[in-house]
């Protein structure tokens, strides 16, 4: 076996490395509009299904032109708001990224809420979602009836929570169980919806099922709800006070 | 240097089709099982994965081969381990700018393959002392004979435990539904995975009988 001196050694790393990092910077680079582009289409696609929209996504076949449309058509508005209920003026609620906003003291978020024009034009709004769930963080868009209180349809989806266990939170049977229920009680409190392990009351309208095996996404799923709605609080309020005038 | 051989000669078929059966990677070497477990509930991720394990193994497998004589074998893990990661991000990268939904589904996966052991393995054992072509061939067969039980335990646990093939929907079509038939939803499981390895495995050694151990 041939011998190398320790200075080839550490050129030899130095080189090595220099060559690695250009390489994968340069395709990083090049490739990044291309998934840019992915990412959006998927949150358009994400906020379409919470409200029961972009059904025929399977049989089309091509699934970007196909949700840019349904979502040109049916998401007629979205604006900004902060905590305290107040349209926020100049930042498009589509670029927020809910992340950075929860890590802001409540007084700066800025939240956004997408407001969806169905076929008989009526009005839902639907807002984002994002928490943390077993492995890494999980997400999801809710949407309300005009009362800012019944749930009309809800979506979840995650990074990387366990196949068959937590993974199944972003299957049909589990969000499917969000329709109708009630995020504040009859007193007008705020109560969000809670994740019952073993099984939520058929009548209760403040609760649905966990998911056997998957506990801490089930209650990630519950505080993501309860942390991120708590936020628009003010803004439901407000909402509602207006329409009924 | 003896005579040049032809690129397709005997002896290096023979890199190519030993994987696929008495030296197969998953079977008799026992490596990259955790992958073979995790992604083989459908075919479609079970084939992308197949493929993009193939075309690391064989990229690290050329260009290890490739500068092979200036690495210090002092250092030559590390070497291995930079060259495995960068090809393996590259796919990484590649995927999610064209086939995003395949590249969620595998999620962290891709990442994984870094920690495969056939790679290593294939790197450390074949490419280190070989030419390119050999190494190439080796990379072929090996991410092959992965391939081929990936493809096998993919389609058993897709065609029983969804009832689809290939995202086809072969039970609903066949009408068994309706004749009280139902997916079980444990093969969709890893678990079950494993005990179809293992039923593969059985299979095999009792058609190759050079693989029993005697001891």
């Amino acid at each position: 076996m041939k011998s190398f001196s320790n200075t080839y050694i550490f050129i030899f790393s130095t080189v090595m490395v220099t060559l690695v990092a250009i390489l994968l910077s340069f395709v990083a680079e090049s490739l990044r509009p291309l998934q840019n582009k992915n990412k959006e289409v998927e949150k358009k696609m994400d906020i379409l299904r919470s409200v029961g929209k972009a059904e025929r996504i399977d049989e089309v076949k091509d699934k970007d032109v196909y949700i840019e449309e349904e979502y040109s058509r049916y998401i007629t508005g979205s604006y900004v708001i902060d905590t305290a209920g107040e349209k926020k003026e100049g930042i498009n609620a589509f670029n927020v990224d809910l992340k950075v906003e929860l890590a802001k003291p409540p007084q700066e978020m800025n939240l956004p809420v997408f407001v969806f024009t169905a076929d008989d034009s009526t009005q839902k709004y639907i807002i984002p979602l994002r928490g943390k769930g077993l492995w890494g963080p999980i997400w999801g868009y809710i949407s309300f009836y005009e009362d800012f209180n019944t749930i009309y349809g809800a979506i979840f989806d995650h990074k990387g929570e366990t196949p068959g266990l937590g993974a199944e939170i972003n299957q049909p049977f589990f969000q499917v169980q969000f329709v109708n229920k009630k995020i504040r009680d009859d007193n007008g409190n705020f109560v969000s919806v809670k994740v019952v392990k073993g099984g939520a009351k058929p009548d209760d309208l403040h609760a649905v099922d966990a998911i056997s095996g998957g506990t801490i996404t089930s209650v990630g799923v519950q505080a993501m709800m309860n942390d991120c709605l708590s936020h628009y609080e003010y803004y439901f309020k407000n909402a509602k006070t207006n329409q009924n005038e | 240097m003896s005579e040049k051989e032809p690129l397709l000669s005997k002896k290096y078929l023979k890199l190519v089709k030993d994987p696929l059966n008495e030296n197969n990677p998953i079977t008799v070497q026992v490596l990259g099982i955790c992958s073979a477990l995790a992604v083989t509930v459908k075919m479609k991720p079970a084939f992308v994965m197949a493929v993009s394990l193939m075309a690391v193994l064989a990229a690290s497998n050329v260009v290890y081969s490739l500068v092979r004589n200036y690495i210090p074998p002092r250092i030559r893990i590390i070497v291995q381990l930079t060259i495995i990661a960068t090809m393996v991000i590259l796919v990484d990268e590649i995927l999610k700018a064209y086939v995003y939904e395949v590249s969620k589904q595998l999620s962290v996966f891709v990442g994984l393959i870094i920690t495969n052991c056939i790679l290593m393995g294939r790197l450390e054992a074949f490419a280190m002392a070989n030419k390119p072509w050999p190494s190439f061939m080796d990379a072929l067969g090996n991410g092959a004979g992965y391939s081929l039980i990936l493809i096998i335990v993919s389609f058993i646990r897709e065609l029983f435990g969804s009832g689809t093939v290939w995202g086809y929907p072969v039970m609903e079509k066949l009408g068994v539904y309706n004749a009280g038939y139902e997916n079980n939803g444990f093969i969709t499981l890893p678990p079950f995975a494993l005990i179809l390895l293992g039923i593969i495995i059985w299979v095999q050694r009792s058609r190759v009988r050079k693989l029993i151990e005697t001891h």
